[in-house]
């Protein structure tokens, strides 16, 4: 049953919580009752909360808990083709549609997001510079509009743009159909490659070899400098062909298993994501990479989401919290990206859980976060100077013609983000044609005057 | 909003001439765009904190408030949140004045208790009914290491500061499931025009000290703060002091 309560909200990053009524278990129609009649505060839908900053939360106004909205509606083997509720996880739409021989065309780094927030946030995975991010796989969506009047929007529509990676701030994402891509198995081959610095690495991501698959990502030591600057492991693959399985795997290829093996308890202390520990695990993560492996078979876990394995793993940083920074910067700002890391390295803020990843073609989402660049995530401990380190990336950033993901951002300023985004004026336009009085709010759009 | 490391977009500053209110603007001005709403009675002084906030590119507008008259704070409040959200609110009015005026002359030691502790109060149930609808937001009250232990040299400032500290404190706790965060700051000596001519005690800091354990403390999410820190550790071994030493302790 719909009801009301008050909640403290924070992202996944667990900084700068905020207070707000939450609709709990919504139908259609009390969703479309709280946007005809949101208060003074505006309205914003929240998922499973796996943004790092404040695009889910709503200070004083109202928030729509959509994780229960969560339907599968139909999946269709031969078209491929899905029609889920927003609510609905990734991970539990792949393990409806895997039985049927088919995938979720794009993975972020964990499955417990939403559809909605999925293409709110117009998410990518490892597979971006093959497969684009995850609005592009959208055929169509449901949108209730500010009016409180369902709209469903195709590609052909300037609003269903304006929605992907919109934040969802141009309206309550209820349903959305989702064209799935045809799998053979639920496995994947991978090879291996631990290179020595960033160098080598951006060589190896530039050489070509990286279109032989279908995704590719590589870990890499954000602590080390000199001559190891950037250190890394390098996984790439693609999914299993039934006939590249190992026999014991082929009579149940489709089959999936993602252990959960515990879950973080809420007691570590501030302070324990210092450098010691960091470098230590840097260095045995570094160490336990083959140099070069080929082929291997690789379950979706171990290939793609480790962190899965830990329940509410982002307790690890205390109760002060993390933030994450991911940008991307253009092909030609090697140099740029190289500074950029370098800085990182020597900083003294430790990052362990780092991701590089050259990003294929862009969206015509005018926010829409990938594009074709590098990219690069780090997690950092909130301590002192963090705040000045940062800034000082995000000047380095604009001015190699990048940008910051909104779905990780947390700290920027308003004038900075839309020096980021050169279509930012475009989207204000259409999202101000479908909602002019701004109903749809979050603290995020407070932040940056979206 | 108050970002992820601490970084507010608006700020109200209720005694809008403190040299720690302004100090601590002037740091977070520096850093971001920052509205500032500077509550103080009209006076050339208060022109001058605006001059001063306005140099470092804050948006700065001033608003009329006396502390002393809480009839008047409701429309006060009010007003100040007419322009939009407020991120971090700062308590820092107060009155130190002649200390031994403070406890022999009637209307000196009351005037005292009216805008130190009274008018703390005042705002303090305003802000936190303001924040609540809000949503979100600081309250930053400035007590005194004063209120720890009074002290015969200036008890009635100790008294009213340890009034304001309890108040805070126990509004920290009531606040803390609303989204609003509280924070009690317990500086020790400040050099600023209302301790200028008197002896610095030990651990004694500037109004920029100040502010930055203010920003630090917001940033860090923590509830009390100490500025300089150690005055903390000096306190808290000063407080089970016997009275007999405690009264001969050069302090």
């Amino acid at each position: 049953m719909a009801e009301i309560v008050v909640r403290s909200l924070s992202g996944w990053g667990r900084t700068a919580p905020s207070s707000a009524r939450v609709l709990v278990q919504p139908t259609l129609e009390s969703i479309q009752h709280a946007v005809r009649d949101p208060g003074s505060r505006g309205v914003i839908a929240r998922g499973l909360g796996r943004s790092y900053g404040d695009p889910a939360q709503n200070a004083g106004g109202l928030v729509i808990d959509m994780t229960s909205y969560n339907r599968i509606h139909s999946l269709d083997a031969d078209s491929g083709l899905a029609v889920v509720d927003a609510g609905v996880s990734l991970d539990a739409l792949m393990r409806a549609a895997l039985p049927f021989g088919l995938w979720v065309p794009v993975l972020p780094g964990t499955r417990q997001v939403t559809v909605g927030g999925a293409i709110a946030a117009d998410i990518h995975g490892k597979n971006h510079h093959s497969a684009g991010s995850f609005g592009n796989h959208v055929r169509a969506l449901d949108l209730v509009t500010a009016d409180g009047s369902v709209t469903t929007l195709t590609p052909d529509d300037e609003l269903f743009w304006a929605t992907v990676g919109g934040m969802g701030l141009t309206g309550i994402i209820v349903r959305a159909t989702i064209a799935l891509t045809p799998v053979e198995s639920a496995y994947f081959v991978v090879d291996t490659d631990r290179t020595a610095n960033l160098d080598e690495l951006m060589a190896l991501l530039t050489d070509g070899s990286d279109d032989r698959y279908d995704y590719s990502a590589a870990w890499f030591d954000a602590i080390s400098t000199g001559t190891t600057l950037g250190r890394a492991v390098l996984t790439r693959g693609s999914i299993a062909r039934r006939d590249e399985l190992p026999p014991k795997l082929r009579s149940a290829p489709l089959a999936f298993d993602a252990p959960q093996l515990l879950t973080a308890p809420n007691v570590f202390p501030n302070g324990l994501a210092n450098r010691a520990i960091f470098s230590a695990l840097t260095e045995a993560w570094y160490r336990k990479a083959p140099k070069r492996r080929r082929g291997e078979v690789q379950n979706l876990t171990t290939f793609y989401h480790p962190l899965d394995m830990i329940g509410e793993w982002n307790r690890a940083y205390g109760s002060r919290g993390f933030l994450q920074y991911q940008f991307v910067v253009p092909l030609g700002a090697q140099d740029s990206f190289r500074r950029i890391v370098e800085q990182v390295a020597r900083s003294g803020h430790v990052s362990f859980l780092n991701v590089l990843k050259r990003f294929g073609a862009a969206s015509e989402a005018p926010l829409s976060f990938p594009q074709p660049g590098w990219t690069i995530t780090v997690d950092f401990p909130i301590r002192r100077g963090l705040a000045e380190f940062c800034d000082r990336l995000d000047e380095q950033v604009i001015d190699a013609g990048g940008r910051l993901y909104l779905a990780k951002e947390s700290r920027t300023s308003a004038a900075t983000l839309a020096r980021m985004y050169p279509r930012i004026d475009e989207w204000r336009k259409v999202r101000a044609a479908a909602d002019p009085d701004g109903i749809f709010a979050s603290d995020l759009s407070r932040r940056l005057e979206l | 909003m108050i970002d992820a490391v601490g970084n507010p977009q608006s700020m109200l500053l209720l005694g809008g001439t403190s040299e720690i209110a302004l100090a601590t603007a002037e740091r977070y001005a520096t850093r971001r765009p920052l509205r500032v709403i500077l509550a103080a009675r009209p006076s050339p002084r208060l022109d001058a904190a605006a001059a001063r906030l306005d140099r470092v590119g804050a948006t700065v507008t001033t608003l009329p408030f006396d502390a002393a008259d809480t009839a008047s704070h409701a429309a006060t409040i009010e007003k100040a949140f007419a322009d939009g959200d407020i991120d971090i609110t700062l308590v820092a009015f107060g009155l130190l004045g002649d200390q031994e005026k403070a406890w022999t002359d009637h209307s000196t030691a009351v005037e005292l208790a009216q805008v130190n502790y009274v008018g703390a109060v005042s705002v303090g149930v305003l802000l936190a009914d303001a924040l609540q609808r809000q949503g979100h937001g600081a309250l930053v009250a400035l007590s005194s290491a004063a209120a720890e232990r009074p002290r015969r040299s200036n008890f009635a400032y100790g008294a009213s500061k340890a009034g304001l500290d309890a108040f805070y404190t126990g509004l920290t706790e009531a606040l803390r499931a609303s989204g609003v965060k509280v924070v009690v700051i317990r500086p020790g000596f400040v050099h600023t025009k209302m301790t200028a001519g008197m002896k610095a005690a030990p651990l004694s800091v500037t109004p920029e000290q100040v502010a930055e354990v203010i920003v630090d403390a917001v940033a860090n999410g923590r509830e009390q703060a100490w500025a300089p820190a150690p005055m903390r550790h000096v306190m808290s071994v000063l407080r089970h002091v016997p009275r007999s030493i405690f009264r001969r302790l050069p302090i």
